[in-house]
């Protein structure tokens, strides 16, 4: 009765945000305790039934098979039937628990955040239309409904992003985010449009029928290049190479956006997408092959440029995009499960990562470069006891969070693919590194004299803790729990660590560990002269692999020189064409007054012209009307 | 095409063609001094050369042809009484315009110019 | 001797069977059409090539009376002696008279004509109008059958007093009409 209640009302769980949204829009906008409270009312509401509906699913007979599915007609154009609606399977019961939570927390959080800033309302309203967007797109039942929320998501990134519109550099950054996931979001349009014609239907649990069926009878060439058109999508919005350049500057928006968005939750629509759609991607072979590597490159590819950069959340944003290439590498060797279960944790000690950050940008003032910090250990205990739990749970130490995921995922991928499972390996070396590196730059060493950091208000501290225990516990919930009887694609994966990837990995991060513990904090190596040592890999590196620059570069080649040519063509060919027929009407009227220059010799000339035409061809006519009748002359 | 006893009895057997076309070559001269004269006594000059030309129409097809009474020479009497009319105001005109411009030159009287 | 007189010979037979054909008085007549139409188209050349516009204008005088002489020539006899009298007493005298009156200083080139291009197109027009009404004089196919009417006085008379009276009296107010319409405009209009 309980579980029924829950599961049919699940569609409340995103109209309660999107209501705080309208109600803060219209009426609490400039009080700021008023949009705090509803905002974190309507989240709490959301979170329960979230808990609830994740309660109807364990206890009740829903499996990955057997989602409960409840949906209206939207539109109907023609024989095209569009319907909204909520599907609930394990996954989305996961995906609510995860992104209800840590907005919850994010939204207190905020409260201490933006205390001091005079937008403080609309921050509120727009982080609870983002939370709306986003479960409304986890509980899609089609790819239309995915989409419209697809697309509200992205438009709340943009709108948090360039939340402090004055500045310039926050201006141009959510533009970039808004334009290079609409790359993305083209190609997966592209991908929709053609599944809708070819199968008639978006509906996922339709699909999932016909599209097995389709490829069994006429083989994968063609689903091939709609799979690859619908990865494109989270290309774009989930960060992965080619797309990956809008996540870094995305952190000119305010940090709890930071940890909200660009960590735990829009970012991983597109692995979501992936895992929902997956029975569309699983059986085309070149697109997991695409998928796997793509992933596994971007996992590396950031690590390396995160092991040079200085400000504190540029770090924390690439190494988002190295764990966002691991979700995809396992997604594309082909276990949902290790991709789902690295989703949940990386969501709590992300945010918890990212709300440290933040905390110690607060209490520096807004100094960002991890250089200039230092020594904040005795200063910010609490903040520095849950930056530690996030810098263990990343690296893959048990008995934390993140240790049983990436072991999951670097499982999969062995039992795939050695050369995918090195890369893996080799990833996760990086990322101890560069996230020990943070954390014995920003807390160890002596501060600075003057340095003017204190602990940070109740509001802050107490999201921190929180997600520190869930970085803590999670992981072992979720191994012990059983994360891979519910949430699995084919067929259940049994829970078990293969204690020799497991094992590896452990050690090599406890020697990345005390790699850069030797570097930064003993200083038995000068950081300055290794990066000397390595002096074309450290540029490359710190300048990102020029790939802003040469983004730039293409977008001044081709897109201006396209518009150069296009405002030729506009001055010249169409007002040519437009100032052309005004000269010619200009040229004709001269023509014309021939006719009429006053003078009656002309006038006269003129009309005996046409008085000879007449006549000679009547002549011409009675000559062969006579003639005809036989020649009566 | 024709022998020359043919020809020579269609140039001296005088009938109806060689008054049209004595009437059309006439026509044609006065037409050409229409167009080519510069000054307006010329031109109307011109014009009454063409008036005539119509009235030997007239009067030769009154002639020539089966017809019951003079009606053609009667049109011919009219045409001649509304040219003299006509030719009294041109140059009535034609003096003012004089008086007034100080020019017979008909390029000079273009105001109609469009 | 012999080479000079038979080609003679051969013209004047020649001449002598074609009157015999002909009939003597066709010739004559024939001869006199000629002469007046020639006086006439002289008359009219003279109109449109004549440097001087006096000498045009008694080219045109000289070109009336010929057209007068072939009114005469067709049985018109009335309307001859009408042409005479208005084209060639009135008309003519009242050109003249206007000349007169629109005196310019070079009397010797008191009547150009256009450029040599507009001249060209000029004749283009004529000659079409000419070649077009010749085709139409030569290729009709007349019944020729010429009535005597006799006195083309009385002819005129009756037809104009029953059948045309209207006409008539238009053409009597028409010539009021002129003529108060000369007098006013050459005289012109006060300013009071």
């Amino acid at each position: 009765m309980f579980s029924d209640f829950m599961l049919t009302h699940a569609w409340l769980i995103p109209l309660l945000p999107a209501l705080a949204f309208l109600w803060i829009g219209f009426f609490t906008r400039l009080h700021k305790k008023r949009s705090a409270a509803i905002a974190i009312t309507m989240s709490s509401l959301s979170f329960l039934l979230a808990c609830g509906v994740t309660w109807a699913v364990l206890s009740g007979p829903i499996t990955m098979e057997t989602p409960f599915v409840q949906k209206t007609l939207w539109f109907e154009i023609g024989s095209v039937r569009i319907f909204m609606g909520s599907l609930v399977d394990p996954l989305t019961a996961m995906m609510l628990m995860v992104v209800t939570m840590v907005s919850l927390l994010v939204q207190i959080y905020s409260v201490g955040y933006m205390a001091h800033d005079p937008g403080a309302g609309r921050f509120f309203a727009f982080l609870s239309l983002f939370a709306a967007s986003m479960l409304g797109l986890v509980i899609a039942v089609n790819f239309a409904q995915l989409y419209v929320f697809w697309e509200l998501v992205g438009l709340c990134s943009y709108l948090l992003i360039g939340f402090y519109y004055d500045k310039v550099s926050a201006r141009e950054a959510a533009k970039k985010a808004f334009i290079t996931t609409r790359i993305g979001d083209f190609g997966l349009l592209l991908g929709i449009l053609l599944l809708q014609i070819t199968f008639g239907t978006l509906d996922f649990q339709e699909l999932k029928v016909l599209v097995p069926a389709y490829i069994w009878i006429s083989g994968t060439s063609f689903m091939t290049i709609v799979g690859l058109l619908l990865f494109i999508g989270p290309i774009g919005k989930s960060g992965q190479f080619p797309l990956h350049v809008w996540l870094p500057d995305a952190m000119e928006g305010p940090t709890p956006v930071s940890a909200l968005i660009h960590a735990a939750t829009m970012v991983v629509a597109g692995v979501y997408l992936v895992g929902r759609a997956y029975f569309i991607f699983s059986a085309l072979p070149v697109v997991m092959n695409v998928i796997a590597w793509l992933g596994g490159f971007t996992a590396f590819f950031a690590a390396t440029i995160a092991l040079t950069q200085r400000p504190i959340k540029r770090i924390l944003a690439y190494s988002t995009i190295s764990q966002l290439g691991y979700m995809m590498l396992a997604l594309g060797v082909g276990s949902l499960t290790a991709s789902m279960f690295h989703l949940m944790t990386h969501a709590f000690f992300k945010a918890l990562l990212f709300l440290c950050a933040g905390a110690v940008i607060e209490a520096m003032q807004d100094e960002a470069d991890i250089f200039k910090m230092g020594g904040l250990r005795k200063k910010m205990p609490v903040t520095f006891a849950a930056m530690t739990i996030g810098v263990l749970a990343i690296s893959g130490l048990p008995p934390f969070a993140g240790f049983f995921s990436k072991d999951e995922i670097l499982g999969a991928a062995a039992a795939v693919s050695t050369p995918l499972y090195l890369l893996g390996t080799l990833t996760a070396f990086l990322t101890a590194f560069y996230m020990a590196r943070l954390l014995f730059v920003t807390f160890f060493g002596e501060a600075s004299p003057g340095c003017p950091a204190t602990e940070t208000n109740a509001f802050m501290r107490w999201p921190l803790i929180v997600l520190a225990v869930l970085s803590s516990v999670s992981g072992l919930w979720g191994h012990f729990a059983g994360f891979g009887e519910w949430v699995y694609f084919g067929a259940a994966e049994a829970t078990g660590i293969d204690w020799v990837i497991a094992g590896t990995s452990t050690v090599l991060s406890l020697v990345a560990i005390g790699l850069a513990y030797e570097i930064y904090v003993a200083k038995r190596w000068s950081a300055y002269e290794i990066s000397q040592r390595f002096g074309v890999l450290y540029t490359l590196s710190f300048n990102k692999y020029y790939i802003d620059e040469f983004y730039t570069l293409l977008r001044r080649t081709f897109c201006d020189g396209l518009g150069r040519i296009l405002y030729w063509i506009d001055l010249h060919v169409i007002d040519g064409i437009v100032n052309g027929l005004a000269r010619l009407v200009g040229v004709l009227s001269t023509i014309f007054t021939f006719l009429q220059n006053g003078q009656v010799q002309r006038y006269v000339a003129v009309f005996y012209g046409g008085v000879i035409v007449l006549v000679a061809y009547s002549l011409f006519y009675a000559y062969k009307v006579l003639t005809l009748l036989g020649g009566a002359f | 095409m024709m022998s020359f006893v043919e020809m020579m009895h269609l140039a001296l057997h005088v009938g109806l063609p060689h008054f049209l076309l004595l009437s059309a070559v006439l026509f044609a001269i006065g037409l050409f001094g229409l167009f080519t004269k510069k000054g307006i006594i010329a031109v109307l000059m011109c014009i009454e050369l063409m008036l005539n030309a119509v009235n030997i129409n007239f009067i030769a097809f009154n002639h020539y042809m089966p017809v019951t009474d003079l009606s053609g020479q009667l049109m011919a009497l009219f045409s001649i009484a509304v040219a003299a009319a006509e030719v009294a105001i041109g140059l009535a005109l034609a003096f003012r315009i004089y008086h007034d411009h100080h020019t017979v030159n008909v390029d000079d009287l273009n105001h109609l110019k469009g | 001797m012999n080479d000079l007189i038979l080609p003679l010979h051969r013209l004047v037979d020649m001449g002598m069977t074609m009157a015999e054909e002909l009939g003597t008085p066709e010739i004559i007549l024939a001869a006199v059409f000629y002469v007046f139409a020639g006086i006439s188209v002289l008359g009219a050349l003279g109109v449109v090539l004549g440097r001087n516009i006096v000498h045009s204008a008694l080219c045109l005088t000289a070109s009336f009376i010929g057209i007068g002489c072939l009114y005469i020539f067709l049985s018109a006899d009335f309307l001859g002696a009408v042409q005479f009298l208005v084209y060639g007493g009135a008309v003519a005298i009242l050109i003249v008279m206007a000349i007169m009156l629109t005196r310019r200083e070079d009397m010797a080139h008191s009547n150009p004509s256009r450029s040599i291009l507009h001249q060209l197109a000029a004749l283009v027009i004529a000659g079409l109008f000419l070649l077009t009404m010749a085709a139409v004089a030569l290729m009709s196919p007349f019944q020729a059958a010429p009535t005597d009417f006799g006195d083309t006085v009385t002819g005129i008379a009756d037809l104009m007093l029953t059948k045309y009276v209207l006409p008539f009296e238009i053409v009597a107010v028409l010539l009021l009409i002129a003529m108060i319409g000369a007098i006013i405009l050459a005289k012109g209009v006060d300013e009071s």
